[in-house]
C-alpha cells in the first residue's frame, strides 16, 4: 500500500527560479526512504510542500490515496533541531499534538504514556527539555512527530546535530523503535552512511533546481545485522551512490 | 541546608553590611550634631513618628494600594491587549508603536496636575496615571516576547495544524512571560511612585497626601517614616512579583541551573 505519494511537485518561491522541480517520489507503507543530497538542494523546501507549509505551482501530495495539497495537520515533520518548547515538561512536549486536536489534557498525558518505554526514555515525563541530553530530546521530538501521526513522517536530518557515538547510538535506537511501529518514513539526510543504514530506499537529489536523480533499493533485509555497515555489500552501495552524486 | 546557609551569606550578606553602613552613618550624622535636627531626624524620631502615627499611615497604605493594584490591573490588560493586536496585525504596530513610544516622552510630572484637572481628587485620576505608566513597559516587554519565538516553530506547530489562536496560547504566551514578568517587576514600584505623585496634586486620602501634609507642618520625622513605608512597599511588590513568577515559570529555575 502506498502511503504518501509526491507527484510532479515543482516549487518557486517567487515564480522565478524553480527550487523543486517535477519531483516524482511514492513511500509504501512502514518503508524508510531517505532523500539524499548535497545541502541547500531543496529538501527542506520538498519537505515544507509535503507538510502543507507551501504550495506548490504545480502537482500534488497524496496521502493514502487523498489529496492533501497544502494542507497543514495532516503530516507532521521533525527537525534537526529538536524545538521542544523548554516551557513544557516532556509529557506535556510530546501531548502536544494531541491537544492541538482537541484531545483533554489529562486524556492526552495518558495516551503518551505508554509509548515512553517503547521510545527509550522512560522517566523523563516530569522533566523539562534542559535537563535531557541531545538523544534524549531528539527521541521526545521523535514521539512528538508519533503521536502526531502514527502513519506518515518527514524526518528533517533528526541526527545530524548529534555527535557521532550519540548519532549511532540513535540509529541502532531508531532501527529497534521502527520494528515495533510501523512508522511510514520519509528521511532527509546529506550523510551517506546513514542513508544506506537506514533505508528501505533511497533517492537522490539534484542540486538547482531540485529534481529526482536516480532510486537506489538497499535490498539487505531488517532488521540489519550489527556490521552491515563494515561489509562489502555496504560499500558497494556507497561507492555506487557517491560515483552517482557526482 | 548547609547549602542554602552558604547561599544566605554568600547573596544576603553584603547587601546587609552595605545599608548596616548607611545606617550608622545616619546615626553618626544625627548624634554628632554636624547636622541640624530639622534638616535630618535621626533614626529614634523616625521611629517615634512611626509609633505615633502608625494607624493613620496603615489608613492611607490602604488607599495607595488599592489605587496602585487597580492600576497595574488595568494596566496590565491594557497593556496585553495591545501588544496582542499589534502582533496580529503589523499595520497596527506600525501606526501604534511610535505614537506610544512620544506618549512615554511626556513626563508624568506633566501629566498628572492636568489629569487631577480632568478628574477630579477622587481615585480615577491615580488609577489613569498608574495605567498610563504601567501601560508602556508591559505593552513593549510582551510585543518583544511575542515576536521572539523562532520562526521553525510556529511552523512547526502549524503543520501539527494548529490554529493562531493555539499558536498564541501554547508557544507565544508562555515564551513571553519572562519578558512579561521582569517589565511587571519595574511596573510594581513605579506605579506605587505614580499613586504617591498623583496623590501629592490633590485628594484627601493616600500616602501623598499624607505627606505633603506632613511636609506642609514641617515634621520631617513623619517625612522620613512615610518615605519608608512606600520603599517598604515598593520592595514587598517587587519580591511578590519574583514569587508570582517562580510561580508560574516552575522550568526558570532548571534552565538557570543548567546554564551556570
Amino acid at each position: 500500500m502506498t502511503a504518501l505519494e509526491v507527484k510532479g511537485v515543482t516549487f518557486s518561491y517567487d515564480n522565478s527560479v524553480n527550487v523543486l522541480e517535477n519531483i516524482n517520489l511514492t513511500l509504501r507503507e512502514g518503508e524508510l526512504v531517505s532523500l539524499l543530497g548535497v545541502s541547500g538542494g531543496g529538501k527542506t523546501t520538498l519537505f515544507n510542500v509535503i507538510a502543507g507549509l507551501n504550495r506548490p505551482q504545480s502537482g500534488k501530495v497524496l496521502l493514502n490515496g487523498q489529496d492533501v495539497t497544502g494542507q497543514t495537520g495532516k503530516i507532521s515533520y521533525m527537525l534537526q533541531k529538536d524545538m521542544l518548547l523548554p516551557f513544557r515538561t516532556i509529557e506535556d512536549n510530546v501531548a502536544l499534538p494531541l491537544i492541538i486536536k482537541g484531545v483533554k489534557k489529562k486524556e492526552a498525558r495518558k495516551t503518551v504514556e505508554k509509548y515512553f518505554e517503547r521510545f527509550g526514555i522512560e522517566g523523563t515525563q516530569k522533566k523539562y527539555p534542559a535537563e535531557l541530553s541531545g538523544g534524549m530530546r531528539q527521541r521526545a521530538a521523535l514521539l512528538r512527530t508519533y503521536m502526531f501521526s502514527g502513519e506518515v513522517a518527514l524526518l528533517d536530518e533528526p541526527f545530524s546535530a548529534l555527535d557521532t557515538l550519540t548519532k549511532s547510538d540513535m540509529h541502532r535506537w531508531y532501527l529497534d523503535v521502527m520494528e515495533n511501529i510501523k512508522l511510514s518514513t520519509l528521511f532527509i539526510t546529506h550523510d551517506v552512511d546513514e542513508a544506506i543504514l537506514l533505508s528501505d530506499r533511497i533517492y537522490l537529489l539534484g542540486n538547482k533546481p531540485g529534481t529526482v536523480i536516480d532510486e537506489i533499493v538497499i535490498s539487505e533485509p531488517k532488521p540489519r545485522r550489527a556490521d552491515f555497515n563494515l561489509t562489502e555489500e555496504f560499500l558497494q552501495y556507497k561507492r555506487q551512490i557517491i560515483a552517482k552524486i557526482q | 541546608m548547609k547549602e542554602k546557609l552558604r547561599s544566605i551569606t554568600s547573596k544576603a550578606l553584603p547587601p546587609f553590611i552595605a545599608l548596616a553602613l548607611v545606617f550608622i552613618l545616619w546615626m553618626y550624622a544625627c548624634g554628632s550634631g554636624s547636622v541640624p535636627k530639622f534638616m535630618l531626624p535621626s533614626p529614634r524620631d523616625v521611629a517615634q513618628a512611626f509609633a505615633e502615627d502608625w494607624q493613620l499611615m496603615l489608613m492611607h497604605s490602604r488607599v495607595t494600594l488599592t489605587e496602585t493594584f487597580i492600576g497595574l490591573a488595568l494596566g496590565i490588560i491594557i497593556g496585553f491587549l495591545s501588544a496582542v493586536v499589534m502582533d496580529r496585525f503589523r499595520i497596527v504596530k506600525k501606526m501604534l508603536y511610535p505614537l506610544i513610544i512620544i506618549s512615554q516622552t511626556i513626563p508624568t510630572v506633566a501629566i498628572a496636575p492636568l489629569l487631577v484637572l480632568w478628574l477630579g481628587y477622587q481615585m480615577l485620576p491615580k488609577i489613569v496615571l498608574i495605567i498610563l505608566i504601567v501601560f508602556f513597559p508591559i505593552s513593549i516587554s510582551l510585543l518583544e516576547g511575542f515576536s521572539s519565538v523562532d520562526a521553525d516553530t510556529v511552523n512547526l506547530m502549524r503543520s501539527m495544524g494548529a490554529g493562531r489562536v493555539q499558536i498564541f496560547r501554547y508557544v507565544k504566551i508562555p515564551s513571553a512571560l519572562g519578558h512579561f514578568f521582569s517589565s511587571l517587576k519595574i511596573s510594581v514600584s513605579y506605579a506605587v511612585v505614580g499613586a504617591v505623585l498623583s496623590e501629592w496634586l490633590g485628594g484627601t486620602e493616600g500616602l501623598g497626601c499624607y505627606m505633603t501634609r506632613v511636609r506642609k507642618s514641617f515634621d520631617y520625622d513623619k517625612m522620613f517614616a512615610v518615605i519608608i513605608v512606600i520603599s517598604v512597599i515598593s520592595l514587598l511588590l517587587i519580591w511578590l512579583t519574583g514569587f508570582l513568577q517562580k510561580k508560574c515559570m516552575p522550568w526558570e529555575k532548571i534552565n538557570k541551573m543548567r546554564s551556570t
